[in-house]
């Protein structure tokens, strides 16, 4: 396990915060001044060679999506950062947000200039109001300092940037549910095509990127696009990632690795101190609650996209949850899906009746009251959810579901012969 | 029709209304002055919003009532939002529920009678990496353990 290279760690410090020290130490906004002297095709290009993936879950390709924004306009265009962070397991972004928000403004900058954009808003989610304080905290000095507004650095550039604070929907993490919120509508998402790039907010060409992504623009800049590639272990992933460890781990927390240089095994056990005292391991949730659930012989798996994906789960926006032998599957499977039950928006009815339905199973099963045939019954809601609805909830509601039930199907029979939970 | 909604309310207003190419995205932020400064949105003060907003005062509700941090009734003084999903419980969350329910005697989404205390169970606060966490108006409460919430707890009396 070789060191990883650390660009946002080491400055998530209260220090790091204000311009002073993102001029001083962090070389700030050097790359914007090298990115207004570029064209946008060039940086586009940039992105594309850095094999950036998208920080928020899906894991695009960050320049073939800046790629699809079309250059003549006749609406305006919009460049929106996805600060709703409402992954249940994912808490990266905060730190991003809340120690280095210059990171995130250059970002958007460059990204601004590279599609074309004047404007651009930070979707954050309303629970974060600390975080949406410092930003505009630091919108501000950015202004003050001629990096936003008018004409920037004598460039003939324009960019104006503003903190737009959701209200508590995790649905809102959705880019076409974001969008909507964003306009002042429930935050219900939209039907595709038209996608953003051709149709997003007010009716305007828009690019939707998470926070992690844009805050990592500027140093892709500042050293090429290769370079961030080649921090990639993998060949499809570049640069760092930030992982958020929750759960039974001995010292959670984000931490900074290579893309593709650990395994779940080392991440836990080397990097994270092991499981909490010292128990065995008994489930992993790879990428925030959505991801398909590992069981414990599962975690020699690299941790980034494709392996993952190559298992039957994913890495979302990388936050690990780690599960010890004595806390019941049964009843972790009930949280997660009570949560999708009450973040469903309700447009689709597979999503809206089917998470309800799944919800309620499950309460009985962990209850004791389960009855045989209740997991054949799981499985085929999930397998009805599963693709049949607008957006990705759907899926993120019935994958824990139909993994839980067959990597853990014996937990969930001992509920179902005993009658209640073996470990009450 | 007499303000219910301050001066401020309407400065904020008038300066974020440049932000934005339409109106109707004055919505959430409205709804997030407006609720500063009733501690809750009463539907007269819904109203005054979708006057300003110039939409039908149902647009108004309809939004409202899909966002969870939108509180359509009154809360208490003190607004505790303990975080119950994956990662908080894993580590103690529904210990601290249990310990509020008790020590106020109330339920999840009550408030007790001298309206001091609101206590709500939250989903993923974001804050994962120190569970169990918890919101107490707008501040977050990390690494919490029923000790610590009552040291914090003693200190709002």
């Amino acid at each position: 396990m070789a060191e990883s290279t650390q660009m946002f760690k080491p400055h998530f410090t209260e220090e790091a915060r204000g311009l002073a020290y993102y001029l001083g130490k962090m070389n700030g906004y050097a790359a914007l001044k090298k990115a207004l002297a570029m064209t946008p095709e060039a940086i586009i290009d940039e992105m594309k060679k850095s094999n950036m993936r998208g920080r928020g879950g899906a894991g695009f390709p960050t320049g073939v999506k800046w790629g699809f924004i079309p250059k003549q306009s006749p609406k305006p265009k919009y460049l929106v950062c996805n600060a709703d962070e409402s992954e249940p397991g994912t808490f990266k972004d905060r730190d991003i947000m809340r120690y280095t928000p210059h990171l995130l403004i250059e970002g958007m900058l460059i990204g601004g200039h590279a599609i074309g954009a004047a404007t651009g808003y930070i979707y954050i989610r309303g629970e974060y109001v600390r975080e949406a304080k410092l930003l505009n905290e630091a919108i501000d000095e950015a202004y003050a300092k001629g990096y936003l507004g008018k004409n920037i650095l004598g460039t003939g550039f324009n960019f104006d940037l503003t903190v737009h604070r959701g209200a508590g929907a995790y649905i809102c993490g959705e880019e076409t549910a974001l969008l909507n919120s964003l306009e002042g509508k429930r935050g219900e998402p939209r039907v595709k095509p038209p996608f953003p790039a051709q149709s997003g907010a007010f009716a305007g060409p828009t690019i939707v990127n998470n926070v992690e992504t844009l805050a990592a623009v500027p140093m892709i800049i500042n050293n090429g696009g290769e370079w961030f590639a080649k921090l990639g272990r993998l060949e499809k992933s570049g640069g760092t990632r930030l992982i958020s460890v929750s759960g039974h781990v001995k010292k959670p927390g984000v931490y900074e690795l290579d893309a593709g240089s650990v395994t779940i095994r080392e991440l836990i056990y080397n990097v994270c101190g092991g499981i909490l005292g010292d128990k065995k391991l008994k489930a992993v949730i790879p990428g925030g609650s959505s991801a398909p659930v590992l069981s414990a012989d599962e975690i020699d798996v690299i941790y980034d996209i494709e392996p993952l994906m190559k298992i039957g789960s994913m890495m979302g926006s990388a936050a690990l949850m780690v599960v010890s032998e004595d806390y019941c599957v049964v009843r972790l499977l009930k949280r997660i899906t009570k949560f999708y039950a009450h973040e469903s928006c309700g447009q689709c009815t597979p999503c809206r009746e089917g998470c309800k339905w799944m919800e309620d199973i499950l309460h009985r099963l962990e209850d004791g009251h389960g009855r045989e045939q209740d997991l054949a019954l799981l499985l085929d809601i999930a397998d009805n959810i599963n693709g049949k609805t607008l957006c990705a909830l759907g899926d993120a509601a019935a994958g824990p579901v139909s993994s839980f039930v067959k990597k853990f199907r014996a937990d969930f029979e001992a509920h179902i012969r005993g009658g209640k939970c073996p470990n009450a | 029709m007499s303000k219910l909604l301050s001066q401020k309310f309407y400065e904020e207003m008038k300066k974020l209304e440049p932000r934005y190419p339409t109106k109707v995205a004055l919505l959430l932020p409205a709804l997030h002055e407006a609720q500063r400064e009733y501690g809750w949105l009463p539907g007269e003060v819904m109203d005054e919003v979708a006057a300003y907003i110039g939409i039908h005062p149902a647009q108004v509700r309809e939004v409202a009532s899909f966002y969870t941090m939108y509180n359509l009734k009154p809360v208490g003084k003190y607004h505790l939002k303990i975080c119950t999903n994956v990662a908080c419980c894993l580590r103690g969350a529904d210990e601290l529920v249990e310990h509020c329910e008790k020590k106020f005697g109330i339920k999840c989404g009550e408030t007790t009678p001298d309206k001091k205390f609101t206590l709500a169970e939250e989903e993923c606060l974001g804050a994962c990496g120190t569970a169990p966490a918890m919101m107490l108006n707008d501040d977050y409460h990390e690494n919490l353990t029923p000790e610590r919430l009552d040291q914090l707890l003693a200190g709002l009396r």
